[in-house]
């Protein structure tokens, strides 16, 4: 404890670096000194001088050798130093839902602060690129991690795995095949969200507790996809390069809501419906499941798509053009490519049809048409809940990628 | 020419584009129009610059050089109009390994040395000049391990630094140079495991990166200059601006640091080529 505040700080670091902690001993030192006031800092750590340097002429403080010393440094705090508050702001309330509770942009000074603590001058600015509260916000975000916890399902145990089946061999094919794309899919799906959670100020928590349940919800369907794909065979199937092009748009997205948009809204909302169709069209019990199980996640995705890009969309009505220039810009990017591979598409063929009889090919011709409507059917409302018009709707979803995610 | 100001500016890392929107913000709430374009690496932004594209460059060292130079030739002036204090003053390190046997610069004779980006003034151009200096030429007396990421941005990403001070601590190379601010960063962030290395030498210190202008000073480049060294930290509004570019505050404009450098490229024939290309063809 310091007794008189006039008199000079000293703080012997020992040979503690500075960058091993002997900064944090500096800036209390700054802090506490006097108005005016210098510190002085001794150490014998190698580096001291240079790092002591550095950091002051960062921070704005100046710095010179005490006199008569090679090991003992006078640092007199710079005008900024003092500009900062001593004591700091809370950053913000616990409770999302108190009035004020949230900053439209909490300064990256904040950090990992839990919302509401009192965050000490001095923090550390940690940058994270997501801090604007109508990029990142949604009023829905803690309800849905709340239910999304609570709808966690463990592969072990929901999928009958056990179950016995036999199917043709063209059509166990069919299978291995349609779950090596979702497989890629999902993959895309979790690595996208992950990005963005690493971004977004943690201020935001409820967001960010939620993008990390949707990875690991992606990471469940990896799982069971790659399970049933090695169900009956000792490989997955085909990888194409036009699938992988349009998932590397995705991925490559940098900003968090266009990546929000094309991935949740367009990109999910359409395979929520392909796994409906594959939950109703599974040749076996354990597809069916998997399907059933990875549904369930996927509209809770497009829930949180579409929620926090109309609040955002509210805040920004001219966001909007943005997200329609995005589509049109990933459908150029796209035009060169072979959309989604014959492999995929006559598997889901054959899936449906359930065998290769005329009379059932032709029946699972009419199930994937009515499919492919289904999907636009559903972009098409999913972009009009976001308010683009009915015609604007139908065009930006039929420019959509034709590999689906 | 328009009121507007238009700076170049390079865009090294995404965050360039947060910098410059929340600058043109301020800028234009303080009543001066402002536009900014970035480029892709710094050459074409100092050609961009005599094209007459661009009223101001926000210039690495090596980039103030060259339209300093490229300037000097076709008979206009270059001005260095202000830079950050943290600009100022800078210098580059040596480091080796803890337990090496070097003491001296002249111990790097027959050794590899990394080093950052061609490019980099900070982490290559100045540290290989100041051994240059002590006598050592590089590539001949030494080897050069260049670790050259995104060539063109004058070493603005650390990235060829990071890995530079990675071939040092993994036995790869028996020096590496870099800005002593790195050190520190690297020391914190495990790049640089505590005592791995010791410092063998300083170089003398230098500038770093300036807004450059060509020609007459016109009254929204003036307007630029003394708004920028208007800005106060004690703003909470300007000072998330200043903690993103890294600064305390700008101060006027300086050319005396850029001697090394200067002494680095001559020696180096590093941008001759390129203004006398520049130089002849906007002259």
């Amino acid at each position: 404890m310091r007794l008189d505040p006039a008199a000079p700080v000293r703080i012997d670091l020992g040979d503690l670096g500075f960058d091993e902690g002997g900064s944090l001993l500096v800036k209390r030192g700054l802090r506490i000194a006097a108005a005016g006031a210098e510190v002085e800092v001794t150490g014998a750590a190698v580096d001291l001088g240079l790092h002591l340097e550095t950091w002051c002429r960062a921070e704005g403080h100046r710095l010179r050798l005490a006199p008569a010393s090679a090991s003992a440094w006078i640092v007199s705090r710079g005008p900024a130093g003092r500009d900062r508050r001593d004591g700091g702001p809370r950053g913000g309330h616990a409770d999302a839902a108190r009035p004020g509770a949230l900053a439209e942009r909490p300064p990256g000074t904040w950090g990992l602060a839990a919302r509401g603590a009192q965050v000490e001058a001095g923090s550390p600015d940690f940058g994270f690129p997501l801090a604007d509260r109508l990029e990142v916000w949604s009023d829905d975000a803690a309800r849905l991690y709340a239910q999304a916890v609570a709808a966690q399902w463990d592969p072990a145990t929901a999928v009958p795995w056990g179950a016995p089946f036999d199917l043709p061999d063209e059509v166990e094919d069919a299978v291995v095949q349609v779950m090596t794309y979702l497989i890629e899919n999902e993959t895309a799906a979790l690595v996208v969200p992950s990005r963005f959670v690493a971004q977004i100020h943690p201020h935001f928590r409820e967001v960010m507790q939620l993008l990390a349940v949707q990875a690991a919800d992606e990471a469940r369907h990896i799982e069971v996809f790659t399970r049933r794909a090695l169900l009956k065979r000792a490989d997955p199937g085909l990888s194409t390069a036009g699938g992988q092009a349009s998932l590397l748009t995705l991925v490559r997205e940098p900003e968090f809501p266009i990546a929000s948009f094309l991935l949740s809204v367009l990109g999910e909302g359409t395979f929520l419906i392909l796994l409906k169709f594959l939950e109703e069209h599974a040749p076996d019990p354990v597809t069916a499941a998997v399907a059933r199980l990875a549904a369930q996640d996927e509209s809770r995705h497009v829930a949180f798509g579409l929620s926090h890009l109309r609040r955002h969309l509210a805040g920004d009505p001219a966001f909007r053009a943005r997200l329609a220039s995005a589509v049109r810009r990933r459908h150029d990017a796209l035009r060169q490519t072979a959309g989604l591979n014959a492999e995929v598409f006559e598997s889901l063929h054959l899936l449906a049809a359930g065998s290769l009889s005329p009379a059932n090919l032709r029946r699972g011709h009419q199930r994937v048409m009515t499919l492919l409507a289904a999907m636009h059917e559903a972009r098409r409302a999913n972009l009009e809940r976001l308010g683009f018009p009915p015609d604007e709707a139908a065009e930006l979803s039929s420019l959509h990628t034709r590999n689906f995610m | 020419m328009t009121d507007t100001l238009v700076l170049g500016a390079v865009a090294y890392d995404a965050k360039v584009v947060t910098i410059w929107d929340g600058f043109k913000e301020y800028l234009e709430r303080c009543g001066l129009p402002f536009d900014y374009v970035l480029f892709s690496n710094y050459e074409r932004q100092v050609e961009a610059h005599f094209e007459g594209a661009i009223d101001a460059a926000w210039n690495s060292p090596l980039a103030w050089l060259q339209a300093e130079r490229i300037a000097a030739a076709i008979g206009r002036p270059a001005r260095a109009i202000a830079m950050r204090d943290t600009d100022c003053d800078l210098t580059s390190i040596v480091l080796v390994p803890a337990a090496s046997s070097v003491a001296s610069l002249e111990g790097l004779r027959g050794t590899r040395v990394a080093v950052g980006a061609a490019d980099s003034p900070q982490a290559t151009l100045i540290p290989l000049g100041h051994l240059a200096a002590a006598g050592l030429e590089p590539g001949s007396d030494f080897e050069v391990l260049t670790f050259d990421r995104l060539p063109g941005k004058h070493g603005d990403h650390i990235g060829g630094e990071r890995d530079a001070v990675r071939a040092l601590v993994r036995g790869e190379a028996d020096a590496a140079c870099l800005i002593d601010a790195n050190h520190l960063l690297f020391s914190r962030d495990g790049t640089l495991p505590a005592g791995a290395a010791r410092v063998l030498s300083r170089t003398p210190a230098y500038d770093h990166c300036n807004f450059t202008v060509l020609g007459a000073m016109t009254p929204p480049a003036e307007r630029f200059r003394d708004l920028l060294l208007g800005m106060r930290y004690a703003d909470p509004e300007v000072r998330p601006l200043l903690d993103l570019e890294g600064l305390k505050e700008w101060r006027p404009g300086r050319t005396s640091g850029y001697a090394a450098l200067a002494g680095a490229v001559d020696r180096f024939g590093t941008i001759d080529a390129f203004v006398a290309r520049v130089a002849a063809r906007c002259g």
